[in-house]
């Protein structure tokens, strides 16, 4: 098993050209702004970033070097940065990538089923996409959410206090293109000790 | 001066020297594998760990640390011992007992220092890493699974060689050296990582499998093939020259030798002029020395000796010369020269046609105008100083001739020669760089003085450079940069007739 | 127990408004004026007699820190807020980035003020989406209305504060790992010295503070630096979030007096442990990188950092993991040893090495396919990292392992022996 962030590889999978989106180029223009003239290479995790929103949630060939272009630097140099961070995935993913906390404090709370519900749904293996590309199931390290264990992110957010039934429905809802809610899944105000709000 | 105590001996040292020179200076022998003289300071090897009495309860790295005033440093106590002894087993646990088919074997850095720091037998049982070797080019050869990341041929191609082509990706364990998409190493310095690389892991191509270290006779001498003469050792096995490899000469290559000096031996035993060919009817046909050496007398006698020009090449070496010259002289005979390229070098005249600054007074530079010259194909090592003093003194570089590929940035003054005229009439942009810098340097390639304007050029290039602030009596900032080695040595020895002028046809 | 009154997070579970309103209403931004106009070596010898420790986990006295920045450098000078918060158990700043914003950001600009910088970097975990999110938005309220940028709170200080954010690398925690990062490099451990205060971003002098130090500072000057450090004991004084996780009841955050009993901590406000306090096994006090204690230190042991020090473990993060008896708790130390294998960053020797050889040995020690003298043979490898290597990330590697086999090397010999003969009796 292989995070997609975590491969020292480059593809391009097709012939497509990268180019800036009109808003996101924008973007990075800002972004190169909040730092200080010629040090704009402290805007490549920023812009890669963006470039890896705007191609589908990966990083390609050819959206590396577009950034590696805006910012004068060499491609190798952006690559670097492209394998040494975790969230720059250099593989393309499913429509929801499911990245389950296996660090200590989530797996005492029970992030090994997680792992086994997210491979029964998606009907995938750890580190792949399934057929359907809906999904991507990874096993990552600490998310940082240690009080709300077990959690998983899922693309942009985080799902928070599972157990099996609540990350199956989960599952389940995006299976089906469902709308699902983020945060806390037995409704605890973020940290708070009070397990349920109305408690 | 400071003073610095290793193993119980005092020594001064100079400031800003690291703990690891300190040591040195004191002989202590501090082993290492990412530091080098001639790159930026890593210490991710921490190989040369030493203890520092009243510092931190660990050790501390001494290639890294400045050596401070009073300083007590130990560098044979059961720490550093245990340290040494310790990374020592880190870097072999994931390397492979490949020894006996590496090709560094016998000058591997870490059989050396695996001998000298390292346990008898290892301890590690589980699976040794693997790694994909990488596509570096025709010269080097990649074997990564030795590769113990010490980084040092990523820091010789971006700071000496000036190209961004290596790198280190990933991270952790998963951490490997690789070009971008594993392309070839664009730079006519590639073939130094080599001898960089501590280990087996980035070897030379050609000379894959050839010969042990200790089966070579090792030869002293100099390379011909650019006009500064880097120093360079010759290793022979028999009749057949198989590796060249650059010896450390501050004064001229520092510790580099170009890709062409390293690999130019081929020629010596592939598809090589061995025999003797005459010219006939516009054909080359095979001969033999009696043959030819009759044909020369025949057609000397023939043409008589007022019409016998000698020229030398490019790499005749000075015996020759002076050879020739005595073989002129019997005939009776002044016409020799060794401007068949129509230089226009005034030979009265030693900034005609001498690095008169040194080679050295390069990497103190300020401000360095280029005229009609690629130092970067003419002489690789030479463009390495440049680049040193574009990066350590934020060097100004102007440049008058046809654009260039540099690794180094320079502003273009003109793409013709009159651009100089504009330099010491004060009308320049790049004149103010010049003449305010405090080492200014002119360097003038010989496709300036090749052409008819060579003389006026050099005149006034030397008229620039009595202009220059640093220049005196003793030192002249003007620079010829000869392409052919032999090209000073002959006109040292005064193969050379000023009747010529370069232009042979005034004779003929 | 804190009182109420004490409590520097009045809103650190988020019930209330995160923005500027109620941010105003919590009382942050109220006299910040007065404050900066008191001057740099107030604002640094009041934070030096609260006595204030960095919250990011190694404990620096802050005042001290600020008070390494040059006067009169010639060159800019920066603030870089460390929340690349990604030490496992730990999730503290996360909820002050969430819900008090602005109570971070009036600490940038104290604390930027203090050390002459008029630039703030604040460095986010890249997974911190939301957290980031909010943070933006209430430095672009900030901006509106004046509290930041040019003549800040009508100061005639000018102080941009810019948000980063990270890509998921646990070691761009470290300080000079997150300048480098920040720089647009690898997350690669700057060799020391030069130090930060005297070259760190851009080669200019820079403070790099965890968010939760920062966090505090404000109310540190306003409430007096006697006011915190009559709080906790000596050297280890104020308050501090508390992060419990584990088999604990009720996981959560909660702000408590430093120096408060692990025993009491737990049982109050974590709704105890999984099974009673008899059913505790071990804890891991301040975040993976400090050794666990057994449940017969737990008993007594004061959460402070030099308490922790005592029992030869840490206060870290404050980041509390419990582990009760259903833990396989070699599993869980090896869980941690993957972990740092996964974020060493590769550059030195003896972390990119010993951290894999560690993981792998653990990984054998949790099957119990060792032998017995593996474990001495484990402990020397964890020596041999330890103290080695260019950062603290190679310590960290090391001190769960030794705290594991401190105090449960029977369990793992039994396991070994389990798996050679079958069980003994």
């Amino acid at each position: 098993m292989k995070h997609p962030g975590m491969i020292n590889k480059v593809y391009n999978i097709s012939d497509e050209i990268f180019n800036w989106s009109e808003e996101n180029f924008k973007k990075a223009a800002v972004i190169i702004k909040k730092y200080p003239d010629s040090r704009q290479q402290s805007a490549v995790i920023p812009l890669l970033d963006l470039a890896q929103r705007q191609n589908s949630g990966w990083l390609s060939k050819t959206a590396i070097e577009k950034v590696a272009e805006n910012l004068s630097m060499s491609y190798i140099r952006v690559l670097e940065v492209a394998t040494f961070y975790s969230m720059f995935n250099l593989e393309p993913v499913g429509e929801n990538f499911v990245q389950i906390c296996r660090t200590t404090p989530c797996w005492l709370r029970g992030s090994d089923k997680l792992v086994d519900i997210a491979k029964e749904v998606s009907n995938t293996k750890l580190g792949e996409t399934s057929n359907d590309k809906k999904f991507t199931i990874v096993e990552v390290e600490c998310l940082g959410a240690c009080c709300n264990a077990p959690m998983v992110q899922i693309n942009d957010d985080y799902y928070e206090d599972l157990d099996e039934d609540n990350f199956k429905k989960i599952l389940t809802d995006l299976k089906q293109s469902k709308k699902i809610t983020k945060g806390s899944q037995i409704g605890r105000q973020t940290s708070h000790p009070q397990r349920e709000k109305n408690a | 001066m400071p003073t610095i105590t290793v193993d119980n001996k005092k020594v001064e040292f100079e400031n800003g020297m690291t703990v690891m020179q300190a040591c040195e200076l004191a002989g202590a022998e501090i082993p290492r594998f990412c530091y080098h003289e001639k790159l930026s300071i890593a210490g991710n090897c921490r190989m040369c760990l030493v203890e520092m009495e009243k510092g931190p309860p660990k050790p501390i790295a001494s290639c890294a640390m400045p050596a401070g005033d009073g300083m007590v440093i130990k560098t044979d106590s059961e720490m550093v011992k245990k340290a040494r002894k310790g990374v020592m087993e880190f870097l072999l646990i994931n390397h492979p007992l490949d020894c006996p088919i590496c090709d560094q074997g016998g000058e591997c850095d870490l059989q050396d220092q695996a001998l000298h720091y390292g346990f008898d037998k290892s301890r590690y049982e589980e699976n040794k890493r693997a790694v994909k070797n990488k596509h570096m080019g025709p010269l080097v050869s990649t074997i990564m699974t030795r590769c113990i990341h010490c980084t040092r041929c990523v820091r010789f191609s971006t700071e000496v060689a000036g190209v961004d082509d290596l790198g280190l990706l990933g991270r952790g364990e998963d951490a490997e050296i690789t070009t971008y998409l594993e392309k070839t190493i664009d730079s006519e310095l590639s073939g130094n990582v080599i001898d960089l690389c501590p280990v087996g892991a980035l070897t030379s191509k050609p000379y894959a499998f050839k010969s042990r270290p200790w089966e070579l006779s090792k030869t002293e001498t100099h390379d011909v093939l650019d006009g500064i003469g880097s120093s360079i050792r010759v290793d022979t096995k028999g009749k057949q020259v198989l590796r060249v490899l650059p010896r450390i000469n501050e004064d001229i290559n520092e510790e580099w030798i170009n890709d062409k000096t390293r690999f130019a031996i081929d020629g010596l035993s592939r598809q090589r002029l061995d025999k003797i060919y005459i010219r006939e009817n516009n054909k080359l046909n095979v001969s033999n020395w009696d043959n030819a050496l009759d044909k020369i007398k025949n057609e000397i006698n023939k043409r008589g000796k007022d019409k016998t020009i000698t020229l030398s090449g490019k790499f005749t070496d000075a015996e020759t010369i002076i050879a020739t010259k005595l073989f002129s002289a019997g005939l009776g005979s002044d016409l020799y020269d060794c401007r068949f390229d129509n230089a226009q070098i005034v030979h009265s005249e030693d900034e005609s046609y001498k690095f008169n600054s040194s080679i050295q007074e390069v990497e103190n530079a300020d401000a360095i105008l280029l005229v009609g010259s690629n130092p970067r194909w003419e002489a690789s090592v030479l463009n390495a100083r440049i680049r040193k003093a574009f990066i350590d003194n934020n060097c100004k570089v102007g440049l008058i001739g046809p654009d260039l590929d540099l690794n180094y940035s320079y502003s273009k003054i003109s793409n013709s020669l009159g651009g100089l005229n504009d330099i010491l009439d004060n009308k320049s942009e790049f004149s103010k760089d010049l003449f305010n810098a405090k080492n200014p340097l002119i360097i003038v390639g010989t496709s300036a003085i090749n052409t008819s304007q060579g003389s006026s050029i050099l005149k006034t290039c030397a008229e620039i450079a009595k202009k220059l602030p640093n220049f005196s009596g003793s030192f002249n900032p003007l620079n010829v940069l000869n392409q052919d080695i032999s090209r000073v040595g002959s006109l040292e020895l005064g193969f050379v007739n000023e009747f010529f002028d370069g232009d042979f046809s005034k004779k003929t | 127990m804190l009182r109420e009154e004490d409590k520097i997070f009045k809103n650190l579970y988020g019930f209330d408004d995160w923005s500027l309103t109620g941010a105003k209403s919590r009382g942050v931004w109220s006299n910040t004026k007065e404050i900066i106009e008191k001057g740099s070596d107030f604002i640094v010898e009041e934070i030096k007699s609260s006595q204030l420790r960095g919250r990011g986990g190694a404990g620096f006295p802050a005042g001290l820190k600020w008070s390494f920045m040059p006067k009169d450098s010639g060159k800019p000078h920066y603030l870089v807020v460390n929340a690349d918060e990604s030490e496992p158990g730990t999730c503290k700043d996360r909820e002050i980035m969430r819900n008090d914003p602005h109570l971070l950001l009036e600490g940038c600009l104290i604390a930027g003020f203090a050390i002459h910088a008029n630039t703030c970097y604040i460095y986010i975990r890249g997974e911190y989406y939301d957290e980031a999110s909010n943070l933006q938005k209430a430095i672009d309220e900030a901006y509106e209305n004046n509290l930041i940028g040019q003549n800040a709170c009508g100061t005639n200080w000018n102080y941009d504060i810019y948000l980063h954010r990270g890509a998921g690398a646990y070691i761009c925690g470290e300080e000079t790992a997150l300048l480098e990062s920040l720089e647009g490099k690898k997350g690669q451990p700057r060799l020391k010295p030069p130090f930060p205060a005297g070259a760190g971003l851009y080669g200019c002098p820079t403070t790099v503070t965890n968010v939760e130090t920062i966090a505090v500072a404000p109310t540190i000057i306003r409430k007096g630096a006697s006011w915190f450090s009559s709080l906790g004991r000596e050297n280890n004084t104020g308050s501090k979030i508390f992060s419990i996780s584990g088999h604990v009841n009720n996981p959560c955050n909660v702000e408590e007096e430093m120096g408060i009993g692990l025993k009491e901590l737990i049982e109050n406000h974590a709704g105890g442990v999984i099974g009673g306090w008899d059913n505790l096994l071990a804890v891991i006090p301040g975040g993976a990188s400090v050794p666990l204690i057994p449940k017969s230190i737990c008993d007594t042991v004061k959460m402070d950092f030099d308490s922790l020090k005592e029992v030869q473990s840490g206060l870290g993060t404050a980041a509390v993991i419990v582990m009760n008896k259903s833990t396989d708790i070699v599993d869980a130390i090896c869980r941690l040893s993957h972990f740092y294998k996964h974020e060493s960053c590769g550059q030195c020797t003896p972390c990119r090495e010993g951290t894999g050889w560690m993981f792998r040995m653990m990984e054998k020690m949790v099957k119990g396919s060792a032998q017995v003298n593996d474990i001495d043979k484990l402990l020397d490898v964890s020596k041999q990292v330890e103290g080695h290597t260019i950062c603290a990330l190679g310590d960290a590697a090391a001190w769960p392992i030794q705290g594991l086999m401190r105090h449960f090397r029977p369990e793992v010999e039994r396991r070994i022996k389990k798996y050679r003969f079958g069980e003994v009796a």
